[in-house]
């Protein structure tokens, strides 16, 4: 009898975590006090290491699945085909009118609802929106799935079903193991995300994109966007003066110009 | 406003970081500031809270909170909060607390506001000032429901002592089970090799632009004439160019040197952080947009190879002379 493979080795159902960001200079409306989202966007450049580590461990494995979950307008698609051709198997893009302004509260309900109907095996996010510059989330999500949570991962390997992750604090390396399902947040410094190729470019094109409304998911409309959210934004202001900037292009003198910068300024 | 103050440690001292939250908690001066210790072996700590500022310390001591772990940390503040009736929850920032801050936000579906520079009492209503998009905007934020919950930005505030003590009441714990299902195997423990550059007055920090390892010389050399520590960007540390003591930024120290001179630096924001709250910073990039150049005082585009050790010889000179 013929014992097939995928019993043998563990078919691995990653989801990766991705954003939409705005690309270029980001500006805050000052009618919605919030991020402007209406000009071109990017895939978060954080992400993309997350994606590449989802590759990389589907690849290790031989089979399994590799699937992106978002949230954000409809044109996040564009960012989410970019991951796409990068090699990740389909996509799932939370797109409602209702969701936007969400907080963290609101945020993390949304995406563990959309996770809860994946079931992977793992998930995982980059270290930070480049926008927000948010690095919450994934804790936040982990909370809701009742899932292990590990962040700052730089180096992931997987075996029979428990992940060894090492990662950086501000007091070194720890090796911390968890079972599977579990919530993984990946830093920039994990590995280099490859470029897509010409074909995963064409390919990505015919790769499942599906878009799903809020109610697909059961999420209460009481407990999406401003409504659902927990945060608000008062006002904005401007910062407080940093002082004058110079800027120089080295001619030679460059050396010269610091070292006068610092006697002006009692610094040596 | 029922403040409870997450008090993180390392080994037997409370961070600087939470300490100077846990004084800014006090100076608001608005109801009652608690803070809260959980660990194992962590009872001798609360001497130092009640220093700077916490009448009352929970302390959550307990074999399975040895290691700093998020999860488990999650359940005690939780427990904490509902029990308390605390309203107020602050964290000043680090790997650990943002974790713990966004779990807890979850659990509770309690407002979290992150990276805040401060925070203000506003016609009775807190108000938290949160730098955005690159510092070019201040945003006042705020909260809609309690509990209120806030992370720092670190550096935010320092400690300030107030000569108080602490009546330590003990927490009883009970975990989730998934709380305990991520263990530690290795914990960090940091190599201490020579004096910490925290406490440095001038820094001299290398990045990637060096272009090697071997190239640190030029730094060491700078900051030897400058009587200076050398720091290290991520990149570099992860590269193996630098020892990861060094290392400045997010996962790494966070310094406020009166003078900070990046070589070869980019200024991703993980390193930013790490080193914005410096008296002076003066930066040399090769390349002219590099992000470093936006929060310099002095921002020098040129190649590093040539502009430090130039400046070294003339420092050296300057000096003896």
């Amino acid at each position: 009898m013929q014992v097939s493979l995928s019993r043998v080795l563990p078919l691995m159902k990653i989801a990766v975590c991705v954003k939409q960001v705005p690309e270029g200079n980001s500006r805050i409306d000052p009618g919605t006090k919030r991020l402007d989202r209406s000009g071109e966007g990017a895939l978060n450049g954080f992400d993309a290491n997350a994606v590449e580590e989802a590759l990389r461990l589907r690849d290790a494995t031989g089979e399994g699945e590799v699937v992106l979950v978002s949230l954000g307008p409809a044109k996040a698609q564009d960012a989410l085909r970019k991951a796409l051709a990068m090699g990740a198997d389909r996509a799932v893009l939370v797109s409602d009118e209702a969701a936007a302004g969400s907080d963290l509260v609101a945020t993390s309900y949304a995406l563990a609802k959309a996770l809860e109907r994946e079931g992977a095996d793992l998930i995982l996010f980059g270290q930070q929106a480049a926008d927000s510059d948010g690095a919450v989330l994934w804790a936040a999500v982990a909370d809701r799935l009742r899932l292990p949570v590990v962040s700052q991962a730089s180096e992931v390997t997987q075996a029979a079903g428990t992940l060894t992750v090492k990662r950086q604090t501000e007091f070194g390396y720890d090796v911390i193991e968890t079972p599977l399902p579990a919530v993984v947040a990946v830093s920039d410094a994990v590995n280099e995300p490859r470029y897509p190729s010409l074909k995963g470019i064409m390919g990505a094109k015919s790769k499942p994109q599906e878009t799903v409304s809020l109610s697909d998911l059961g999420v209460e409309s009481d407990r999406a966007g401003e409504e659902g959210s927990r945060t608000e934004v008062y006002a904005l202001n401007d910062p407080p003066p940093r002082g004058e900037s110079r800027k120089i292009e080295d001619d030679g003198n460059a050396a010269q110009a610091i070292l006068d910068f610092l006697v002006e300024k009692r610094l040596v | 406003m029922k403040a409870l103050v997450f008090l993180e440690h390392h080994g037997d001292e409370l961070l600087k970081g939470s300490l100077g939250v846990l004084s800014k908690a006090a100076a608001i001066g608005d109801g009652e500031v608690a803070g809260v210790v959980i660990g194992s072996g962590v009872r001798g700590l609360a001497d130092q809270a009640g220093k700077f500022g916490a009448a009352k310390l929970y302390v959550a001591d307990d074999a399975q909170l040895e290691a700093p772990l998020p999860q488990p940390r999650i359940d005690v503040l939780a427990q904490l909060v509902r029990e308390k009736g605390i309203d107020t929850v602050l964290f000043g920032n680090s790997v650990l607390a943002a974790d713990v801050a966004a779990g807890l936000a979850a659990r509770l579906d309690a407002g979290l506001n992150w990276d805040l520079a401060d925070i203000v009492l506003q016609d009775g209503k807190l108000v938290g000032k949160r730098p955005a998009l690159q510092d070019s905007v201040y945003v006042d934020v705020g909260w809609k429901s309690e509990p209120r919950l806030a992370l720092f930005r670190s550096g935010s505030f320092d400690p300030a002592e107030s000569g108080g003590s602490a009546e330590v009441e003990e927490v009883t714990v009970a975990l989730e089970d998934f709380s305990t299902s991520a263990r530690m195997v290795d914990q960090a423990h940091e190599e201490s090799e020579g004096p910490s550059i925290e406490d440095a007055p001038v820094i001299v920090a290398g990045g990637r632009g060096l272009g090697g390892p071997e190239n640190f010389t030029l730094v060491e050399e700078l900051a030897k004439a400058l009587g200076g520590a050398v720091g290290a960007t991520r990149a570099v540390v992860d590269a193996g160019w630098y020892p990861y003591s060094t290392q400045v930024g997010q996962t790494g120290k966070t310094v406020s040197p009166k003078l900070y001179i990046a070589c070869g630096i980019s200024g991703a924001i993980q390193h930013k952080v790490g080193m914005q709250g410096s008296g002076v910073i003066v930066a040399i990039n090769k390349d002219a947009n590099a992000p470093i150049f936006e929060f310099s005082d002095l921002g020098v585009v040129g190649d590093v190879h040539e502009v430090v050790p130039k400046l070294t010889g003339l420092v050296k000179a300057r000096r003896a002379g």
